[in-house]
């Protein structure tokens, strides 16, 4: 979702209709494979009190990452508490954690608790 | 009516209409008071300067404070300090000092040490004495609320993760923590133990005792979508509605908003911090970035008073221009 955003800013701006945008629009594209490329990297935007994307699916073992683009502390917080809780993240604060065995993980923010994601883990 | 931005002419993230509308929720005109209330309004700042004075029927007069946020930085404003301590001044130029002050609660931005220390230090500069708290989420991000209790429950007994009750001049005042054990999908929350023991607290008081609860996340459905409510307040409002006069004193939310229902008056006060968006009108309720000169206008207090044998107490909010 991180870059699926990236995209529609770019979108948005290609619909201004310029050349030189237009070579942006690509560019954003090289860097939507370029991280896409790197493997077991998996990262979860907290933005506008939401997670984003709100069910991502990893592998086991891989890692996952959260950051915090709110001007506003967030937790990570597993409902059945499945892994360690985050601290209170602040603005550009990062919490990672490792897959561990396959199964779906739901967690939620315990500050706002209306903020809801899942991790479904599939086998390695 | 909508909400959504139809004119944004200096990329501000406002327009003319939503500006009114906006300024209509944090009431910028400052002042009014409710229904049975028998004060006219009037703002801090006029009574400062001396030429109207409270009338001396009043038999309680005290202040709520809210959401000061020490350790906020951000755009939306840098120096929550600086206000926290205008809002003081506003306090200690007043004639007739308020008996005591509330806080609800989110008196700092993430629950350090430092922030508290801060908070108790530019605290020290107001006259008045005695502050009851009840805690914002804010104050509770990592302990639960342990480094909270210890500073700010030592003049009440408190029961449970920091509830209690007081009496003062003939009111009953009750400070409810529901910002604790929250629930993933659910709003603020009370508790079991916590509403047990409300049955309990006003039992053997008489209907016509004037009730007066604080808390931090609004009591009534602000705004689910927004997890401005709290999930099981329904049952604490039902152990009070035989009471002749309840008044719900909230923050959280960093803007005024009211709703009478029956003998219930629920308010919410502004912050000391930064304003947040109106319901709805944002993507988000995370902190309102408004222009330089229009911060202060949104930031404020609330002036509570109550005059014995009259039905409701009367609710006068202030900002701090």
């Amino acid at each position: 979702m991180f870059t699926l955003i990236k995209t529609q800013k770019y979108s948005a701006l290609l619909f201004a209709s310029s050349f030189l945008f237009l070579a942006n629009f690509a560019l954003g594209q090289d860097e939507k494979e370029a991280s896409a490329a790197s493997p077991g990297h998996n990262q979860i935007v907290i933005k506008d009190f939401d997670f984003s994307p709100k069910t991502l699916t990893v592998k086991s073992g891989e890692k996952i990452t959260w950051i915090n683009r709110d001007d506003e502390p967030h937790t990570v917080v597993s409902v059945e508490k499945q892994f360690k809780k985050s601290s209170a993240l602040d603005t550009d604060q990062e919490f990672t954690i490792t897959a561990g065995a396959p199964g779906t993980y739901t967690y939620f923010c315990s500050v706002h608790p209306k903020m809801t994601g899942t991790i479904i883990v599939e086998k390695s | 009516m909508s909400d959504y931005i139809s004119h944004d002419h200096e990329h501000d993230g406002i327009d003319r209409r939503g500006f009114l509308h906006c300024m209509a929720w944090a009431g910028t005109g400052l002042l009014w008071t409710i229904s049975g209330g028998v004060l006219a309004s009037r703002t801090l700042a006029q009574i400062a300067k001396g030429g109207d004075s409270l009338p001396s029927a009043t038999d309680l007069s005290f202040l709520q404070i809210s959401d000061s946020h020490i350790g906020f930085s951000k755009e939306a404003n840098q120096d929550v300090t600086e206000t926290f301590k205008i809002a003081l001044d506003r306090i200690n130029a007043m004639p007739t000092p308020p008996a005591f002050l509330i806080h609800t609660g989110d008196i700092t931005q993430l629950s350090k040490p430092e922030e508290f220390d801060t908070f108790d230090e530019v605290l020290k500069s107001c006259r008045t004495k005695d502050v009851f708290f009840v805690p914002g989420e804010h104050d509770v991000l990592n302990d639960g609320g342990k480094l909270y209790r210890e500073r700010y429950l030592k003049s009440v007994e408190a029961k449970g993760s920091g509830w209690y009750s007081f009496n003062k001049n003939g009111v009953h005042f009750i400070g409810l923590v529901n910002v604790l054990n929250l629930q993933a999908g659910g709003l603020g929350q009370l508790g079991e133990e916590q509403l047990d023991w409300l049955e309990n607290d006003v039992k053997g008081l008489g209907s016509s005792t004037p009730i007066v609860v604080f808390a931090h996340i609004p009591l009534w459905a602000v705004y689910p979508q927004w997890g401005w409510g709290t999930s099981d307040s329904e049952r604490a409002l039902g152990y009070l509605k035989h009471f002749g006069s309840v008044t719900v004193l909230n923050g959280h939310i960093h803007q005024v908003l009211q709703k009478v229902e029956g003998n219930v008056t629920f308010h919410t006060a502004m912050s000391t911090a930064f304003p947040q968006p109106a319901p709805g009108t944002a993507p988000s309720p995370g902190p309102m970035k408004v222009p330089a000169e229009k911060l202060r206008s949104m930031l404020g207090l609330t002036n509570v008073q109550y005059v014995h044998g009259k039905s409701a107490l009367a609710v006068v909010d202030s900002n701090l221009n």
